[in-house]
């Protein structure tokens, strides 16, 4: 029941923060992505006020070994820069460069009932069961 | 075409930090959102699905908010209310979302979980992801805009 609280709480937060951000609005990840157009710089400072809380918020956290329900924290410890990584990264760019729409900022959008953006969940979320079963797909 | 926001987006992605910190030290996970999403589309044990739908409805409850309010408040409101700008055509939406959806599971993250959290925790796999599909998507949107005749 706590971990669902935090949940909720950490959900809202990150709503409320891509909404304020202008994340939410595919255009403005675009004018960040498009260097050599009209350079919109938002999504540097977006990342940037993000980071100066998680550096060191990260930095405490490797030496817990638990969190407020007492269950073990969960930090991946993978290093090995691999191929699905890579091509993974690749993939995702395209998609993210063709709308400017990446995971958070998609869902967000739902609530605006938009047609365009409920596909793109669709399609999103299609495209995440197909890699769960592009195991079983392969002949 | 946008208006630079800065302190909106500093103030933005500061909260998305916080969120982040909260979600690591209340409930011991990473704030990537594809891997919540795309965990709930297995199935899981009662206690995994539950914070992860949590997350999710905290998400969308905070954009309805963000969207119906009529939240003034000075500079932050910049990018009130939500608007959604898509103009691309309907077979592009679904080619974006499905390299979206299939991408971040295979590369295990999504702009929240390998940017925000991942370089936040300086792993060398996150920033090269990061750094990987964020030049992909400039390479993208700079080769549309010849396609589309935007030069």
């Amino acid at each position: 029941m706590k971990a669902v609280i935090y949940a909720l709480f950490a959900g809202a937060l990150f709503g409320f923060g891509l909404v304020v951000s202008g994340m939410a609005n595919p255009a403005k990840v675009i004018g960040f992505l498009d260097v050599t157009g009209d350079w919109d710089p938002s999504l540097a400072l977006v990342m940037g006020g993000a980071l100066v809380v998680t550096i060191p918020a990260f930095r405490r956290f490797k030496r817990m070994s638990h969190c407020a329900t007492g269950d073990a924290m969960q930090i991946p410890n993978n290093t090995v820069i691999d191929r699905p990584l890579l091509l993974g990264a690749v993939y995702f760019g395209i998609g993210w460069g063709l709308i400017g729409l990446c995971p958070g900022p998609a869902l967000v959008g739902l609530v605006t009932l938009q047609p365009e953006s409920i596909l793109f969940v669709v399609s999103m979320l299609f495209g995440m069961v197909l890699f769960q079963y592009k195991d079983a797909l392969k002949p | 075409m946008t208006e630079f926001t800065p302190l909106a987006s500093l103030f933005g992605g500061v909260l998305i930090g916080i969120s982040a910190t909260v979600l690591m030290r209340g409930v011991g996970r990473i704030a990537g959102i594809s891997g919540i999403t795309g965990g709930l589309l297995v199935r899981q044990p009662r206690y995994e699905a539950a914070w992860r739908i949590a997350f999710i409805l905290g998400l969308l409850g905070a954009a309805i908010l963000a969207t119906a309010l009529p939240l003034s408040m000075g500079f932050l409101s910049a990018n009130l209310p939500l608007t959604v700008h898509i103009e691309s055509p309907w077979w592009i939406i679904v080619v974006a979302g499905l390299l979206v959806g299939y991408g971040t599971r295979l590369g295990s993250g999504c702009t929240s979980g390998h940017g925000v959290c991942g370089i936040g925790r300086l792993s060398g796999r996150s920033i090269v992801a990061t750094m990987g599909f964020m030049a992909v998507a400039a390479l993208t949107v700079f080769i549309s805009k010849f396609v589309t005749g935007g030069i």
